[in-house]
């Protein structure tokens, strides 16, 4: 199935280490070890560092999780605590009923 | 104690009504219905930052994309492209797309204000403008975030020390469809655009300044190719300089009625009749008569076209072309209702400051009343009488006169220096016109009545014939003149006779033809 190749590419937009963004990155790795395993990238980007980076994914709330692959791209923002919502953003869901 | 200081928006008039700009380092709001102006409020403000004040600016829009907003300021002259190029101006898009966005859990506004920050830093803005942060409402769900991350945000701003302008929309019975005035405590501004008898007007008002005085009426402003212009309604002092210089009528026999002089330079003048009275006559001898001294003379018609007048005065002797041709003499024709008083005027005052003339008509006036209350009319007459007198020009206002319109009168009446009245007066089966000053400020005028006529060479005030039956005018008079003259014929005749009768009887001719010659 083409479905299996597919990759997962997300970035996680935080700035510093706030409980927020250290909340959202650890449900973040949960959520894909248990739905994604071996298919996905997480790039964490703190924009305390690149402030620069913010404009070119829209970033206005803190943290932001994007899905660039695959496309659409989608935004869901938030601690990311509630699991349904995230994997339902990140259109996991119906992958996983595939497989 | 330091008084609150002002950043100048650079904006043609709200610097003057906020005496001297927007609160420094603080939040405007500025809000108002769709249409209303704002987002070029906000380009107007940075962009005058930019290039005259030397105060680079953010804009933070909401809703437009950065090209968007660049194309459509670009016709009103601003290049926002080039200001950016020269790191005097920075766009940043904040684009919220409600159905890509999944909320879950907490989270915070830090990506904008990081945003925000970065922009500043990349130029040491001064000035930025959030246009319009409410787009984050229809955005985000969780409204008990997004109150506190604004609060936060106007606090980090205030604390930035740069000067914003945040907008709204108008909610009903609000001032911002999410009480964003809540937040922002300084400084309020509102727009407003209705329409009234199809005619727009656009006005603003401070609703709030906090720490400053400020004018609080409603002041219209325009929008035009030249951007945003803001009217003082009206000026505040009542202590211009004044002329004693004299400037003629353009008619001898009428600047005799001034005891030979004519107006004083810088007053007001009104001349009000009947229809057909020759208002617009007298008004373009003054015009002519200005030329003829080398002054640049201002002709706003607005009840007939240029070459209509142009032609129509030929017919009483004046030329006009020529001064036109000069540059002397303009003209500006505009329908009344093409637009509100207001727009009248600020073309008007745009006018006035551009060609800088010595004397301004304004034919009639009372045509206005077509697209504006008497009150409305009288106001806007106010404010120019005002400008005009505060620019040292003399103006001269003709008004159509139904039978004397008791609420024209009271509101000009007390604004003019000079009013001269012209009245038909029918009797024996012909209609003369006659004129009289009515008041006239600070000089000597004469208290007569006179027969006004209009001739193929000029206008002419001829002094009334006062005999035993009462006042004779047009042919009774020149009547009466012949009857004087045949009546002196005669006794002259008769004196003649007799005395030619005499010296038979005397024989001495000589002695009383000494007498006669006494």
């Amino acid at each position: 199935m083409v479905k299996k190749q597919q990759t997962w590419e997300l970035r996680l937009y935080v700035a510093g280490k706030t409980t927020k963004s250290v909340t959202a990155l650890e449900n973040l790795k949960k959520y894909c070890e248990t739905h994604l395993a071996g298919q996905y990238t997480i790039e964490v980007i703190d924009l305390l560092v690149h402030p620069q980076l913010a404009e070119g994914d829209q970033i206005f709330a803190i943290p932001t999780l994007v899905r660039k692959v695959p496309e659409p791209i989608r935004k869901i923002i938030g601690d990311l605590s509630n699991e349904e919502k995230v994997l339902v953003g990140l259109n996991i869901r119906p992958v996983k009923q595939l497989i | 104690m330091q008084s609150l200081l002002k950043t100048k928006t650079g904006i043609t008039g709200l610097d003057e009504i906020t005496f001297g700009g927007i609160p420094q380092g603080r939040t405007t709001l500025i809000c108002g219905g769709p249409g209303c102006g704002k987002t070029l409020f906000c380009v107007e403000f940075l962009v005058n930052g930019a290039t005259r004040y030397k105060e680079p600016g953010v804009f933070i829009t909401f809703e437009e994309k950065a090209e968007e907003l660049i194309k459509n300021v670009a016709s009103l002259g601003h290049d926002l492209e080039k200001l950016q190029e020269q790191k005097k101006l920075r766009i940043d898009h904040v684009h919220i797309e409600r159905g890509e966005i999944e909320e879950t859990g907490e989270y915070d506004l830090d990506g904008l204000f990081i945003r925000l920050e970065h922009s500043i830093n990349s130029i040491g803005a001064k000035r930025v403008v959030l246009d319009t942060i409410e787009n984050l409402f229809a955005g985000l769900t969780n409204e008990g975030i997004l109150r506190a991350e604004l609060r936060r945000l106007f606090h980090w701003l205030k604390e930035k020390g740069v000067t914003a302008i945040v907008t709204g929309e108008q909610g009903e019975g609000t001032l911002t469809r999410h009480g964003l005035e809540e937040y922002v405590s300084d400084c309020v501004i509102l727009l407003d655009h209705r329409v009234i008898n199809q005619i727009s007007t656009r006005r603003l008002r401070v609703v709030k300044y906090r720490g400053s005085a400020h004018g609080t009426n409603e002041f219209p402003f325009l929008i035009d190719e030249e951007g945003i212009s803001v009217l003082p309604v009206t000026s505040l002092e009542l202590n211009r300089k004044v002329s004693t210089q004299r400037i003629s009528t353009g008619i001898a026999s009428l600047d005799e009625m001034f005891s030979g002089k004519g107006f004083y330079r810088g007053s007001s003048i009104l001349v009000s009749g009947m229809a057909g009275t020759g208002k617009t006559s007298i008004a373009a001898s003054f015009a002519n008569e200005a030329c003829r001294r080398n002054e640049k003379a201002l002709f706003f018609a607005f009840e007939e076209s240029p070459p209509q007048i142009i032609r129509n005065m030929k017919s009483i002797g004046f030329n006009l072309e020529p001064y036109i041709k000069k540059g002397l003499l303009e003209f500006h024709s505009a329908r009344p209702a093409l637009y509100g008083l207001e727009m009248h005027l600020s073309t008007i005052y745009k006018i006035v400051k551009k060609a800088r003339p010595a004397i301004v008509v304004l034919d009639p006036i009372t045509n206005l009343v077509s697209v504006g209350l008497i009150n409305e009319v009288n106001s806007m007459l106010l404010r120019l009488i005002d400008f005009l007198q505060g620019e040292g020009i003399t103006v001269m206002l003709t008004a159509l006169m139904k039978e004397m319109d008791e609420r024209m009168d009271e509101g000009i009446s007390s604004l003019v220096d000079v009013w001269i009245s012209i009245k038909d007066i029918e009797a024996n089966g012909e209609r003369n016109k006659v004129l009289y000053i009515m008041k006239s400020r600070g000089m000597h005028h004469s208290n007569q009545v006179r027969e006004f006529r209009i001739t193929s060479k000029g206008l002419k005030l001829v002094e009334i014939y006062l005999g035993p039956s009462g006042i004779l005018l047009g042919s009774e008079r020149e009547e009466q003149k012949l009857q004087k003259l045949t009546g002196q014929a005669l006794k002259e005749q008769q004196f003649r006779r007799e005395l030619a009768l005499r010296r038979q009887g005397n024989g001495i001719p000589k002695k009383s033809k000494q007498k006669t010659g006494k």
